[in-house]
C-alpha cells in the first residue's frame, strides 16, 4: 500500500518535471519578452540591460535551472501587466475558481449518479429514456454555448438570475466565499449549472453502463437469492462495485472541470484564474500565463494522485497485494 | 413421507426478440422431507431455470406463466416480492455454480455471511450474528474463521470460496437448498469434498437438496431420487437405483452409458448420444428426443407422450419405452 | 478490417433508429456546408455583399433582395449563410485535425506496441502525461504561445487528439503481434516496416476508425470553444464558435438570433456524430460482442 503510494508519488515529481520543461522550452521558442516589454525607443545598450536584468542572457539550461529553482520558491516570475508576483495573483482567484468547480461537481454527483442508476434499473421506462436523451444532449452541448443560452434565458428574457461576478461575499480566514450569502449563491447557480452540464452527462452514462453490467453478474443473483432487498442490492452492493469507477472519474473530471472553467468564467465574469489567465493570454503577460500552468500541473498532479490512493482504498483486490 | 415442495405443471417461458423460448415446460415433481432430488440433464434443458423458477428468482425477458408451487402446502406463486424475500436465503437457499462469481468482490466475506443471517434476523445482536457466523464457516470446514471474516473473497481458492457459499446457503437452516451445478467449476480432487459435506451438513440439520447437475456420475452417488430434464421438459424421474440400473427413457439410457467406468473393458469408446438438443425457440411438435432417438416410431414425431408409472415412484414420458425394455433389438426396424 | 465493411455490419448499423438519425444529420449538414456557395443567398466572406445598414435585424427580415431567414449580425451578415459558410470551418479542422491525430497516433501506436521497450515506455509516458491534463487545458496554452490561426488550431487540435488513439493501437499491436500470422510473416522474411503497415495494422483499424468518430465531435467542440475564446479563427472568417462569442457580447441587447442559431448548427453536428460513434462503437468493440 505505502510502496504504491511512494511509487506514485514518484511519478508525480517526474510528470511535473516533464511539464515545467515543456512549459519553459515552448516559452522560449515563442518569441523574446524583451521586445514586448522595451519600450519602443530604447537604445540597444537599455536592451541588453534588460535583457540581463531578466536573466535572459545565459544559456538556455541555466535559464531552465533558474527557473526551477525559482518555482521551488514560489516564484514564477512579475507580471507584467498588474506588477505583482504572478502567483501571487494566481492565488488570489484561486479560491473563486474552486468555489465553482466544487460546485459544480456537486451538482453533477448529486443529480448524475442517482439518474444513471434509475435509466439503469429500469432501462425500458420512459423516464429512463428521458434521462438518455438528456445524457446525450448534456455531451452533444459545448459548455460555452450551455452558458450563452443559460444567460439568455435566466438573465434576459426572465431576469431571475444575476449573468455576472460573485455577488455579495463573506470572507472566512481572509477568503471570500460566495456560497454564504443568498446574493453570492444566485450568482453561483448559472456559471456552476453552466459547467457542471456535460460531466453530469458523462456520469449519468458511466453510471448506467456501470450499473448495467454489475446488476447482471452472478454475485447479485446470489444476494437475492440471499433474501437482500431489491433497494439494498442496488444501493449497497451494486453501488460499491461501480462507485470504484466512477469515483475515478469524478476526481479526474475535477480536473476538467478546472479546465473549462476557463471557458465559463469568461462567460460568468467569474473572477476565477481561468478569466485572468484568458485575459492574461490577450494581454500577452507571458509570466502569468506560465505561472498558470505550472500551478494547475500542481493541482493536477496532486488529483491524481489523491484519485489513484483512493482507487487503492475502495478495492480490496488492489489493497492486499 | 411428506412433500415439502410440490411443483405442478411448472411453465417458464423466456419472451425473446426471435420469439418464445419455453425453457421449462409442464414440469411437475415433489421433494420430500430430509431427501437430495437430482435434476439431470445437459446445459439448456431447463435445470437452472427451474431451480430459479422454484424462488421466483427469473429475470426478464423471463416470466412464470403457469403453474403451482407448494412449498408446506403454500402456493408461491401468487406471494408478493416482499413475500418471496423473506422465504429467499432464509427457507429455501440456493447454491451456485461458480463460486468466483457469486460472492461479491468489493465485500468481506463477514459482511456476506452476516447480511444473510439479518436480513431475516433483523433483531439478533451483533454479537450473536458474528458467532453463527464463525459457527458457519467452522462447520463448512474453513481454519481460523473468526480471522477470515475479515477476508475478502479473492483471498480464498475456488474450493474454499464454494464453502463460504454453502456456508451462507445454510446460515438460516433452510428446510431446502437448490444446488446448481455446485461442483462443476472445481476441480475434480474438492468435487468430492464440496459434495459430501454439502450432504453431511443436510443430513445434519434435516434440510431436504435439489441438486441441478448434468454429471449423471454425482447425482449417482448423491440423491436419493433422480429427476431427468430434456428440452424444458421432465422426461423421467424415479429412486436413484432404479433410474440407474432399470431407466426406461432413451435419453436416461444413454445418458447413463455415457457414464465413464474406471472398471471394465477400456478399449470400448465412450458412448455419445448422437445429436444435439434442439433450440428451445422452434421445438417440433411431439417428442423432443425423437430426432436423436434410437427408438423412434411415427407417434414420437406427432404427439408429446404423458408419463406413465413404471414402477414404484418411478414415471416415464415415453411412447416405446415398453418396447425398448422388452427387446431392444426391435428398436432397429 | 475484414468486418468493418462487411453487410452484415452495415445492417447492425442501420437497425438503430438513432444511429440513423445522427447519419442523416451529418449527410446533410456536411452537403449544407460543401455547397454553401449554392445555397446560402449572401457570401459573409465578400465585404461587397454585406451592408452596416442591415445589421442587428431580426429573423425573417427582408432587405436589399435578400430573406434574413434567421436574422443577421452586426456587420450586416446573415446568421444563416454565416453558419453554412461557418459549418465549413467547423467541419475541415474538426475533420483534418482528426485525420492528422489519426495518422500520428496509429503510427506511433504501432511502433510502441511493436517495439517495445523504451520506445514503448517513452511514448506511452508521454501519453499519460499528456492524459493527465484536460484537452483544453492543452490547446489552450498552445494556442497561448503560439498565437491565433487556423493552422494552429488545426496543430493545437492534433496535438491533443493523437493519444487515444497512440494507447488504443499499442494494446491492440501487443495483442497482434502475438499471433501466428506475424510470426509466418516474420519467417519469410518480411521486414518491420511490411510487418507493421501490411499485417498488424488492418487489423487494428477498427477502434481507430470508432476513437475518430468520437473525436471529430471532440475536435469541433474543441475548435469552437477555442474561437469563442477568442484564440481561434480571425473574426472576418467567422466560425460557429466566433459567432457565438460575438453574439454573446449583444445578448442584453435582446439580439438573440445571433448566438442562438450557430449555437443550434454546433449541437447538431456534434449530435450526428455522436449518435453514429456509439453505434459504432456497439457494433465494432468485441468486447460487447460475445
Amino acid at each position: 500500500m505505502l510502496e504504491i503510494i511512494l511509487r506514485r508519488l514518484w511519478q508525480s515529481i517526474i510528470v511535473l518535471l516533464a511539464v515545467s520543461l515543456l512549459v519553459f522550452v515552448m516559452v522560449y521558442v515563442s518569441g523574446d519578452p524583451v521586445e514586448l516589454l522595451a519600450p519602443p525607443d530604447a537604445t540597444e545598450v537599455e536592451v541588453a540591460q534588460l535583457r540581463k536584468a531578466l536573466g535572459l542572457d545565459k544559456p538556455l539550461h541555466v535559464q531552465y535551472l533558474q527557473f526551477l529553482k525559482h518555482a521551488l520558491h514560489g516564484n514564477l516570475g512579475y507580471s507584467y501587466v498588474n506588477n505583482a508576483p504572478a502567483v501571487e495573483l494566481i492565488f488570489e482567484r484561486m479560491p473563486a475558481t474552486f468555489e465553482l468547480a466544487m460546485m459544480a461537481t456537486i451538482i453533477a454527483v448529486i443529480f448524475g449518479i442517482p439518474f444513471g442508476i434509475i435509466a439503469a434499473v429500469n432501462p425500458k421506462k420512459i423516464y429512463s429514456k428521458a434521462i438518455m436523451i438528456g445524457s446525450l444532449f448534456g455531451i452533444s452541448f459545448p459548455t460555452f454555448w450551455v452558458g450563452v443560452m443559460l444567460i439568455l434565458i435566466f438573465a434576459v428574457t426572465l431576469g431571475w438570475l444575476p449573468s455576472s461576478g460573485r455577488g455579495e461575499t463573506v470572507k472566512v480566514f481572509g477568503i471570500p466565499w460566495s456560497f454564504l450569502t443568498w446574493d453570492g449563491i444566485k450568482h453561483l447557480i448559472l456559471p456552476s449549472v453552466t459547467l457542471a452540464g456535460y460531466h453530469l452527462a458523462l456520469i449519468v452514462r458511466l453510471v448506467r453502463a456501470g450499473m448495467m453490467e454489475v446488476l447482471l453478474q452472478d454475485y447479485i443473483k446470489f444476494a437475492k437469492i440471499k433474501g437482500v432487498s431489491k433497494k439494498k442490492i442496488i444501493f449497497v452492493h451494486a453501488l460499491k462495485n461501480i462507485m470504484i469507477p466512477v469515483i475515478t472519474i469524478i476526481g479526474l473530471n475535477f480536473g476538467g472541470i478546472l479546465a473549462f472553467a476557463v471557458v465559463t468564467e469568461t462567460i460568468f465574469a467569474w473572477p476565477g484564474m481561468g478569466k485572468l489567465v484568458i485575459d492574461s493570454i490577450h494581454l500577452l503577460d507571458r509570466p502569468v500565463v506560465v505561472a498558470y500552468l505550472m500551478i494547475v500541473a500542481v493541482i493536477f498532479v496532486i488529483i491524481n494522485l489523491l484519485v489513484d490512493i483512493a482507487y487503492t482504498f475502495l478495492d480490496p483486490r488492489i489493497r492486499l497485494k | 413421507m411428506t412433500a415439502i415442495l410440490e411443483v405442478k405443471n411448472l411453465k417458464t417461458y423466456f419472451f425473446t426478440k426471435k420469439g418464445i423460448v419455453k425453457a421449462v415446460d409442464d414440469v411437475s415433481f415433489e421433494v420430500y422431507e430430509k431427501e437430495i432430488l437430482g435434476i439431470v440433464g445437459e446445459s439448456g434443458a431447463g435445470k437452472s431455470i427451474t431451480g430459479f423458477s422454484i424462488l421466483k428468482a427469473i429475470d426478464p425477458p423471463g416470466k412464470i406463466v403457469d403453474g403451482h408451487i407448494y412449498f408446506h402446502g403454500d402456493d408461491l406463486i401468487p406471494k408478493s416480492e416482499e413475500e418471496m424475500r423473506k422465504i429467499r436465503g432464509n427457507k429455501i437457499s440456493m447454491v451456485f455454480q461458480d463460486p468466483l462469481t457469486s460472492l461479491n468482490p468489493v465485500f468481506t466475506i463477514g459482511y456476506q455471511i452476516e447480511e444473510a443471517i439479518k436480513v431475516h434476523n433483523p433483531h439478533m445482536s451483533r454479537d450473536e450474528i458474528r458467532e453463527r457466523s464463525i459457527k458457519l464457516l467452522k462447520s463448512v470446514g474453513i481454519p481460523s474463521p473468526e480471522k477470515r471474516l475479515k477476508d475478502y473473497p479473492h483471498q480464498f481458492s475456488g474450493g474454499m470460496r464454494q464453502r463460504v457459499v454453502i456456508a451462507i446457503a445454510l446460515a438460516n437452516n433452510p428446510d431446502l437448498v437448490i444446488a446448481d451445478e455446485p461442483t462443476t467449476a472445481l476441480d475434480v480432487t474438492i468435487q468430492a469434498q464440496v459434495l459430501n459435506l454439502m450432504k453431511r451438513l443436510s443430513q445434519e440439520k434435516g434440510s431436504s437438496i435439489i441438486l441441478i447437475t448434468h454429471d449423471m456420475g454425482v447425482v449417482a452417488q448423491m440423491a436419493d431420487r433422480i429427476a431427468v430434464m430434456y428440452a424444458g421438459k421432465m422426461v423421467e424421474i424415479g429412486p436413484t437405483e432404479e433410474i440407474i440400473f432399470n431407466p426406461k427413457h432413451p435419453y436416461t439410457i444413454g445418458l447413463i452409458r455415457s457414464i465413464p467406468k474406471l472398471s471394465g473393458r477400456t478399449d470400448k469408446r465412450l458412448y455419445q448420444i448422437p445429436g444435439i438438443m434442439p433450440s428451445l425457440l422452434n421445438l417440433p411438435p411431439g417428442c423432443a428426443f425423437a430426432p436423436r432417438c434410437f427408438c423412434k416410431t411415427d407417434i414420437c414425431e406427432k404427439e408429446m407422450p404423458e408419463f406413465e408409472k413404471v414402477g414404484e415412484n418411478h414415471y416415464v414420458r415415453c411412447f416405446n419405452f415398453r418396447r425398448i425394455a422388452d427387446d431392444r433389438q426391435s428398436c432397429k426396424s | 478490417m475484414k468486418g468493418i465493411f462487411k453487410n452484415e455490419t452495415v445492417q447492425e448499423f442501420f437497425e438503430s433508429k438513432e444511429a440513423v438519425f445522427g447519419l442523416v444529420l451529418i449527410v446533410v449538414l456536411t452537403l449544407a456546408a460543401i455547397f454553401a456557395n449554392f445555397i446560402a443567398p449572401q457570401n459573409p466572406y465578400d465585404l461587397k455583399e454585406l451592408n452596416l445598414q442591415n445589421a442587428y435585424k431580426p429573423p425573417g427580415y427582408v432587405a436589399d433582395g435578400i430573406r434574413f431567414l434567421l436574422g443577421t449580425d452586426d456587420q450586416g451578415r446573415g446568421v444563416f449563410s454565416t453558419i453554412l459558410y461557418g459549418m465549413r470551418i467547423s467541419l475541415f479542422v474538426g475533420l483534418v485535425s482528426t485525420v492528422f491525430s489519426a495518422i500520428i497516433g496509429t503510427i506511433l501506436g504501432l511502433i510502441a506496441g511493436y517495439f517495445g521497450g523504451k520506445v514503448d515506455m517513452l511514448i506511452m509516458r508521454l501519453a499519460d502525461i499528456q492524459l493527465s491534463f484536460p484537452a483544453l487545458l492543452i490547446a489552450l496554452m498552445i494556442m497561448a504561445i503560439w498565437g491565433q490561426g487556423l493552422d494552429k488550431i488545426i496543430i493545437a487540435i492534433t496535438v491533443v487528439g493523437w493519444v487515444y488513439y497512440a494507447r488504443t493501437v499499442r494494446g491492440s499491436t501487443l495483442a497482434e503481434r502475438e499471433k501466428e500470422y506475424v510470426d509466418s510473416a516474420r519467417v519469410v522474411g518480411v521486414g518491420h516496416l511490411g510487418i507493421m503497415f501490411k499485417h498488424i495494422l488492418p487489423n487494428v483499424l477498427a477502434p481507430v476508425i470508432v476513437i475518430g468518430t468520437v473525436r471529430i465531435a471532440n475536435a469541433i467542440i474543441l475548435e469552437a470553444t477555442l474561437s469563442f475564446l477568442g484564440l481561434g479563427v480571425p473574426v472576418t472568417k467567422p466560425s460557429l464558435g466566433s459567432m457565438i462569442a460575438s453574439g454573446y457580447q449583444v445578448l442584453f441587447s435582446g439580439y438573440w438570433w445571433v448566438s442562438v442559431f450557430p449555437g443550434v448548427a454546433l449541437m447538431l453536428i456534434v449530435m450526428g456524430i455522436n449518435l453514429v460513434g456509439d453505434r459504432l462503437r456497439d457494433i465494432l468493440n468485441p468486447k460487447l460482442k460475445r
